[in-house]
């Protein structure tokens, strides 16, 4: 097949067109997620609340009646409650949830995952948790003056085995 | 076709031409863009290969060993790496414009809506794959990427724990999570492979390389842009912070800034619409051809029916009626676009048959061929004038109402290549007409495919069947337009006509002595 010399100049000036197209969208414009001059906070955690009844020991009666690969001496009813959560950033509330347990049963762990935006600076970080029967305040509490710097991201994660909340 | 759409193709054609003058037709990347798809998937496969076997999984090693691929071993593995990336974006270039340019062209209706439907999971599955590339990196583009998608999907009830606690600090992240990434990143293209096959499966002499000189063309563009501004990382990730700005891959990353705008559960119901949408969109509205048939008694068992079908609608099957011939054609109907090739194809498609009912070996029920013979003579006893042409042509060319006049006849087929050669001897030996001339869609972007080509052949005598050699090919002319080269199309015509004048005027025989091309008016 044959190419003029025009034709080709006009290819070369298309697949220069495509390329460019290609090398400036792969990276830009620029995309600005978060303010840079921002920090934020993000509270993460997975956490399994109390169960919503007291487990009962059942009677020698009742451990009977069972089928006898089911016999056991307690009755643990499945459903938890719902973990209540708070969190304040100098002493102002900016997250208050009740979170439900997973699964159809009600039984599986409570998820939290929520960021904040935050100026960067030093903060006191006070974070609550009721994971119990209780009707009134809270089974764990943390306050903690952090600095954060800009872009920085402070993690508060729980776990309960070792004694709660922490900061990461 | 709708206003609009039609507006939309003649759009598209406008560009199409400008293109058909810089690359000539047979270059056209617009008709080629399944073909780059293609061509692009194997320049990330190979490219890929390469970058697999330096790449380290580790959440340290894998942006070490990225780097040291990128700039220690910039003239290979950096090319490569970039390679990599910019085929990925041309990908989803032509994969887009191929999606669009085929809606426009109406070409996903009745049985098209095989290819159609089996193209939507391919849209998912290229982003899949080349999202998943850029966690591989582990810089602060991956670390937005990690975040942003495992946060979009755990608003999805699916996980017990949100995943995105996974990249939240650098405790939470194990080396393993990068084994289960190039596993999903092979994984996937491997899987998007298969699909690609099955979205070509149903098509014969599918086009899956571009024309060398294209590939070149094009191959060359990504080398010189890998050369003069290589891919490189965003910087080391760092999950103490969040990524606040990002060189953001705008192909494949488009959606991700909605998110910080809108839910991610709207975002997932935005997409599902849309791809359920796109997938409802053969059957809105439906269309469905009356497929052809085959008169047993008139088909020989050649098989140049199943052979010529675009669409793979014609099998040959073992003889069931008796006669001597060892095979008969068998039409899928579920296949059959009711293009008409086949009737072309037909060695018994012959308007000289006058002793027996014209019946060909296969018809279309709609377009019988008697009917078109009849439609051809009644079109043609009025003209007057010693350039007298008849206009075959599809309804996939301009407007042909336009070109008609004293001297000009039209009938409209399916597909021109539905006219079998014969019918051109037919009209111009007998002397129905001065000159024949085929009209339709363009060079190389035939709607059914393949019929401006098979067209070409049999009267270039290298298809069967072939026109005649007693057939003076200065009287059959073709011009290959699309809709929006009417003009030129007329300027084609007019020129043919003189030329039909001239050859009048010079007393040229309507019976050639020897074989020569079909002349080209365009």
């Amino acid at each position: 097949m044959r190419v003029s010399p025009l034709q080709l100049i006009g290819q070369g000036v298309l697949y220069a067109a495509f390329a460019l197209l290609i090398g400036y969208f792969a990276t830009l414009p620029v995309y600005t997620h978060m303010d840079p001059a921002a920090s934020a906070i993000t509270l993460s955690f997975g956490h399994a609340g109390q169960r919503k009844a007291p487990c009962r020991r059942l009677t020698p009666e009742e451990i009977a009646a069972l089928a006898p690969n089911m016999r056991r001496p307690m009755d643990c009813p499945r459903e938890r409650v719902p973990l209540l959560v708070e969190l304040l950033v100098d002493g102002e509330l900016v997250y208050r949830e009740w979170l439900p347990p997973a699964g159809l049963a009600g039984d599986g762990t409570a998820t939290a995952y929520e960021r904040f935006v935050v100026a960067p600076g030093r903060h006191l970080v006070t974070a609550r948790l009721r994971d119990s029967r209780r009707q009134e305040g809270f089974d764990y509490e943390h306050e903690q003056s952090v600095e954060l710097s800009a872009g920085q991201n402070l993690v508060i994660d729980f776990r309960a085995d070792t004694g709660g909340f922490r900061l990461l | 076709m709708s206003r609009p759409k039609r507006l939309a193709r003649w759009a598209f054609e406008r560009v199409e031409s400008a293109f058909d003058a810089v690359f000539t037709p047979d270059w056209n990347p617009l008709y080629q863009l399944g073909a780059l798809g293609w061509f692009f998937y194997w320049i990330v496969a190979v490219s890929g290969v390469y970058l697999y076997i330096f790449f380290d999984s580790g959440v340290t090693a894998a942006y070490e060993s990225v780097e040291a691929i990128t700039h220690v071993q910039w003239y290979a593995g950096g090319v490569m790496r970039s390679l990599h990336r910019y085929a990925s974006d041309g990908l989803v270039i032509v994969m887009m414009l191929h999606l669009v340019r085929e809606y426009v062209m109406d070409r996903l209706h009745g049985p098209r809506w095989f290819a159609w439907v089996i193209g939507v999971p391919i849209l998912w599955l290229v982003f899949a794959a080349g999202i998943s590339g850029y966690w591989l990196v582990w810089d602060k583009l991956a670390h937005y990427v990690a975040l942003a998608t495992s946060e979009w999907l755990d608003t999805l009830p699916l996980f017990g724990e949100p995943i995105a606690r996974n990249f939240i600090h650098p405790s939470t992240l194990s080396g393993r999570f990068f084994t289960l990434m190039l596993f999903i990143h092979i994984a996937v293209p491997l899987i998007l492979l298969f699909i690609m096959w099955v979205h070509i499966h149903r098509h014969t002499h599918a086009r899956v390389n571009p024309p060398r000189g294209l590939a070149i063309g094009t191959l060359a563009a990504l080398v010189v842009l890998s050369v003069a501004r290589p891919a490189v990382s965003q910087g080391a990730a760092d999950l103490g912070t969040i990524p606040t700005q990002v060189g953001l891959d705008w192909f494949y990353l488009f959606v991700y800034p909605l998110l910080d705008e809108y839910s991610g559960l709207a975002m997932w119901g935005l997409l599902g619409v849309a791809t359920v949408l796109l997938a409802a969109l053969p059957w809105l509205p439906a269309k469905r051809p009356v497929p052809a048939v085959v008169s047993l008694a008139n088909c020989n068992g050649c098989g140049r029916c199943a052979v010529d079908c675009p669409h793979g609608a014609v099998r040959m099957a073992p003889r069931s009626d008796g006669s001597p011939y060892s095979e008969e054609a068998v039409v899928i109907a579920d296949l059959c676009v009711a293009c008409g090739i086949c009737v072309g194809a037909c060695p018994t498609a012959t308007p000289f048959r006058r002793r027996t009912a014209l019946e060909a070996g296969i018809e279309l029920p709609a377009y019988p061929l008697s009917d078109l013979r009849e439609r051809s003579l009644a079109a043609c006893r009025a003209l007057q004038g010693n350039d007298r042409v008849i206009v075959y042509a599809c309804g996939q060319g301009p407007d042909l109402k336009a070109i008609a006049g004293p001297s000009v006849a039209v009938v409209e087929l399916p597909c021109v290549a539905m006219l079998a050669p014969s019918f051109i001897d037919f009209m111009i030996t007998r002397r129905h007409v001065d000159g024949v001339f085929l009209t339709g869609c363009r060079a190389n972007d035939c709607y059914e495919r393949l019929g401006a080509r098979w067209t070409e052949q049999r009267i270039a005598g290298e298809r069967d069947p072939q026109l005649r050699a007693r057939v003076p090919r200065e009287r059959v002319a073709s011009f290959w337009a699309g809709v929006d080269r009417g003009g030129e199309l007329a300027e084609a015509l007019s020129a043919f006509r003189a030329r039909l004048g001239e050859l009048h005027a010079s007393q040229a025989p309507v019976v050639a002595a020897r074989p020569g091309a079909v002349s080209h008016a365009g």
